[in-house]
């Protein structure tokens, strides 16, 4: 079974995040604290920086696991990250007079409903109207972004959100406990989803039979699978964890609705999705790594790092970006079948 | 004592738009036989299998299984009615393990988690009692090309088909592996599995049906007996006419090196090793054959040789001059040599252009076809006009597109090109590839032609017989590597069977 979860990538992505947690421990621990720059780039602030900023990533690079293992590809996360979070903030608003918490989870089960819609919707255009998939993404970017614009009240204000749950007893281990175990409920969640995909997709029925259908649909259709069934089931399932990843930026992290506020986070998913090779794993390293750089910017612009221009350090998880998913760590394999349609009598084959 | 047959087909229509591929077909099929199904490629019987298996909808005609008529959804319910396919194009993921490929579809699970283990143990009982190893946990991508297809089989048995149906098995194999094969079938026979075995190869057909059925353009035109069968009859009954089953050619007078290659060295896209230092030389006036079992480099010798694919290493040298990592239009110009692919959609023309632009896809900006930067389309058409009389490209207009023509003819189009600029040169890559036999005659006529006119040939196949009828040297590739050039006569099946296996005998 391992050859298909420890492809390079995989490891490569998993390794940064290993590094980090390794860096954090000894520079909180020992005397390495006493080098300013190094508790700059390893303290426990940038830490909890980086997870805040990957846990959207890693919702995203789940949601496009989800499709593309299954066949579908999905470039329009940003839309549906952005329909959850808009779904999400209207829920919020319009639920703020219930008690805090049964307002916040009926929240985020609408930005879960929401964004398995937009999933739903990109099924139906790419498999029954035999759209593009790159175009159909596309539409749900566009759709997204102007059905919120367009609907949001400037005046609505949601209020309160979701605050940290330290568990008992680990969050007390030094450095690991604060960055890891004191966290609002939507990061633990994110973290158990990684472990239930990887799961999910590698031991069960249902995940021998999404990646049969991602690689060879012919071949599935053979042994009597219904392609297109677990296209549509799998593209609105990670349509729901987009969802949820806007729900968590709304819900959890900001506490407010601001237009266009994925600002790109789907597309940062994106290359996590591809940097960790299309496994779980591997998009949580890379996540942790695009997330390791935002949180860098912060850091350095409240060491008051000067003589680099804000804008630079702005740049860089884009560029971190980029240089990960142009093939830097080795050759990263899709889906074999991803993006054309299946029909089974379509062909000469 | 009239026996029920295990499956029955009766008036099965297929109609796919603008072709049918089915007409009014009638099968039986009898418990504990081999019933083999001939036919020419595009005849229709891969359709009527993935009828039967219910794949494909008929559009007309019932199936009855144990003398009851069954309706097909999809394979679901063939499998459920005991009936197995191994297809013509293997129906495996490669990057999945042989256990997970065996079970897919048919799972053993355990408290919601699959059961690799039960799965793998029932696949080693299954592999034992067939005399068919295989280790369930490769991967099938690592697998060589007999052992997948023992997978398909067991994939089969592992849903205990009872009625085993084979598309082209043979295709893909080495006369040793096709020996496997057939007393693997054999065994299956004794153990009261009925078999329908597909091929367009005559031999194998005597020698192992019980009975043989012919199915000529989707419609079944007879059946024969294997005992009193013999190789012309059947050919004729498949083909609708006498054919020559050899070429007729004269000995070879090999003259002066045309193409000389030195230790050539390429990598696959995925930077495997392809070619792992292929010397060999070709004279003009000689064919030389490359055999081997497909994907021991043959394409990318093919591809390295006109300039499609990077050489890391080695030489090549055309007609004396260095061509090495040369671009296509320097081979074709300077080393006048020509190029038949092994995918004609891919390489060999454009599907959507006429044929008359198809066939001035190689000199179309030359003097008469080029004035200028425009086209001078009286010159094209005259062109089109005497290259589809000369080469029996049999087609209504030469406006249609080349994608509208049927196999043989879009292949004949393809020679014609080809073979309308002056050549010391010629590299055929499967030039016979899925088309019909008259075409296929008509190809081996006009490259022995080239021959005598003082043309080098190169002729890749993975088709033994073609390879026997028409070279006059073999060289058979292995890994990479030509493992050993032989004389036509001094070739035989079997040395060349051992050979392309990679067994090299001392
Ligand atoms: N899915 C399909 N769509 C349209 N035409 C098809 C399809 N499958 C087969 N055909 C056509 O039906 C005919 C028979 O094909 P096939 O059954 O594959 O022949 P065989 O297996 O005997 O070589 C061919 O003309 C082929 O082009
Ligand atoms: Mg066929």
């Amino acid at each position: 079974m391992g050859s298909t979860f420890w492809k390079r990538s995989s490891l490569i992505s998993i390794g940064i995040a290993l590094f980090l947690v390794v860096m954090a421990v000894l520079v909180n621990l020992t005397s390495l604290s006493q080098y300013t720059w190094l508790r700059v780039l390893f303290g426990v602030s940038a830490l909890n920086f980086t997870l805040r900023a990957s846990i959207p990533l890693v919702l995203g690079a789940l949601s496009g696991i989800l499709c593309e293992r299954s066949g579908i590809i999905n470039i329009g996360i940003e839309g549906m990250m952005l329909a959850g979070a808009f779904a999400g903030f209207v829920a919020k608003t319009n639920t703020n007079h219930w008690p805090l918490m049964s307002s916040l989870i009926f929240s985020v089960l609408i930005a879960l409903a929401v964004g398995g819609l937009m999933g739903l919707l990109h099924a139906i255009l790419s498999i029954r109207f035999r759209m593009d998939q790159i175009i159909s993404g596309t539409v749900i970017i566009i759709l997204a972004a102007g059905t919120s614009s367009y609907l949001y009240d400037r005046d609505a204000i949601a209020q309160g959100k979701f605050s940290s749950v330290a568990i008992p007893g680990l969050s007390d281990i030094p450095v690991i406990g604060p960055v890891l175990f004191d966290n609002p409920p939507l990061t633990y969640l994110a973290l158990l989803l990684v472990v239930v995909v990887h799961v999910a997709l590698f031991y069960t029925r249902w995940g021998l039979r999404t990646r049969a259908v991602g690689e060879h649909p012919r071949a599935a259709d053979t042994v009597g699978i219904n392609v297109n069934r677990y296209r549509y089931v799998n593209t609105s399932i990670g349509g729901m964890l987009a969802g949820l990843a806007g729900g968590y930026l709304v819900l959890e992290a900001v506490g407010q609705f601001q237009e266009g506020m994925t600002a790109g986070r789907g597309f940062i998913s994106l290359a996590a999705m591809i940097f960790g090779n299309w496994n779980p794993f591997g998009a949580l390293g890379a996540a942790t790594l695009f997330g390791y750089t935002q949180a860098l910017q912060n850091e350095l612009l409240l060491a008051g790092v000067t003589n680099v221009p804000r804008q630079f350090i702005s740049m860089l998880p884009y560029i971190v970006t980029i240089v990960a998913v142009s093939g830097f760590v080795g050759r990263v394999r899709p889906p074999a079948a991803e993006g054309k349609v299946y029909e089974t009598e379509g062909g000469t084959e | 004592m009239e026996q029920i047959p295990v499956l029955e087909a009766r008036n099965i229509t297929k109609r796919f738009p603008g072709v049918i591929a089915n007409q009014n077909v009638n099968l039986t099929l009898y418990r504990g036989e081999i019933l083999a199904l001939l036919g020419e490629n595009g005849a229709g019987k891969s359709t009527l299998m993935n009828i039967i298996y219910g794949l494909y909808q008929p559009t007309e005609g019932e199936i009855l299984v144990n003398g009851k008529p069954v309706q097909m959804r999809s394979p679901k319910d063939a499998i459920a009615l005991g009936i197995g396919m191994v297809h013509q194009h293997f129906q495996l993921v490669p990057v999945m393990t042989v256990v997970d490929n065996v079970m897919l579809g048919s799972e053993s699970v355990r408290c919601a988690f699959l059961n690799r283990e039960a799965a793998a143990a029932r696949i080693t009982e299954l592999s034992e009692r067939y005399n068919m190893a295989m280790d369930p946990y490769a991967l099938v991508e690592d697998l060589p090309v007999g052992v997948r297809q023992r997978v398909e089989i067991i994939k089969a048995l592992y849903r205990q088909a009872d009625i085993l149906i084979l598309d082209e098995p043979t295709a893909v194999l080495t006369p040793q592996e096709i020996e496997g094969l057939f007393a693997v079938m054999d065994l299956l026979r004794g153990q009261g599995k009925s078999i329908i075995f597909i091929t367009h190869k005559l031999k194998e057909v005597l020698r192992v049906a019980d009975r043989i059925g012919v199915l000529r353009r989707g419609q079944v035109v007879g059946e024969a007996d294997p005992k009193t069968a013999t190789q012309s009859s059947l050919a004729s009954l498949m083909v609708g006419r006498e054919v020559i089953l050899e070429v007729e050619k004269s000995d070879a007078h090999p003259g002066k090196a045309v193409l000389e290659i030195s230790d050539l060295r390429a990598t696959t896209d995925l930077g495997d090793t392809a070619l792992a230092g292929v010397s060999l030389t070709v004279h003009a006036g000689e064919i030389v054959g490359v055999a081997g079992v497909q994907g021991n480099g043959q394409t990318e010798l093919v591809e390295v040789l006109t300039g499609l694919r990077t050489a890391k290493s080695g030489t090549i040298r055309i007609g004396g001059q260095g061509m090495t990592n040369a671009s296509p239009r320097r081979i074709t110009e300077e080393g006048q040599s020509c190029h038949i692919p092994e995918d004609r959609h891919a390489f060999g023309m454009v599907d959507g252009y006429p044929i008359t632009d198809n066939l001035v896809l190689n000199t179309y900006y030359q003097s008469p076809f080029a004035r200028g930067i425009t086209v001078n389309r009286p010159a094209i058409e005259a062109n089109a006009a005497a290259l589809v009389e000369k080469f029996d490209v049999r087609t209504p207009s030469v406006h249609l597109s080349g994608g509208s023509l049927s196999g043989g003819n879009q292949q004949k189009m393809v020679v014609a090109r080809e073979f309308s600029r002056p050549i010391q040169l010629l590299i055929a890559a499967q030039p016979t590839r899925g088309i019909d036999v008259g075409s296929i005659e008509f190809i081996h006529q006009q490259i022995v032609a080239k021959r005598d006119e003082g043309v080098a040939v190169v002729l890749v196949s993975s088709e033994l017989d073609e390879i026997l009828a028409l070279s006059d040297r073999i060289a058979v590739m292995y890994k990479g590597e030509i493992i050993d050039i032989v004389d036509r006569d001094d070739a035989t099946r079997e040395g060349l069977g051992l050979l392309m296996a990679g067994v090299k005998e001392a």
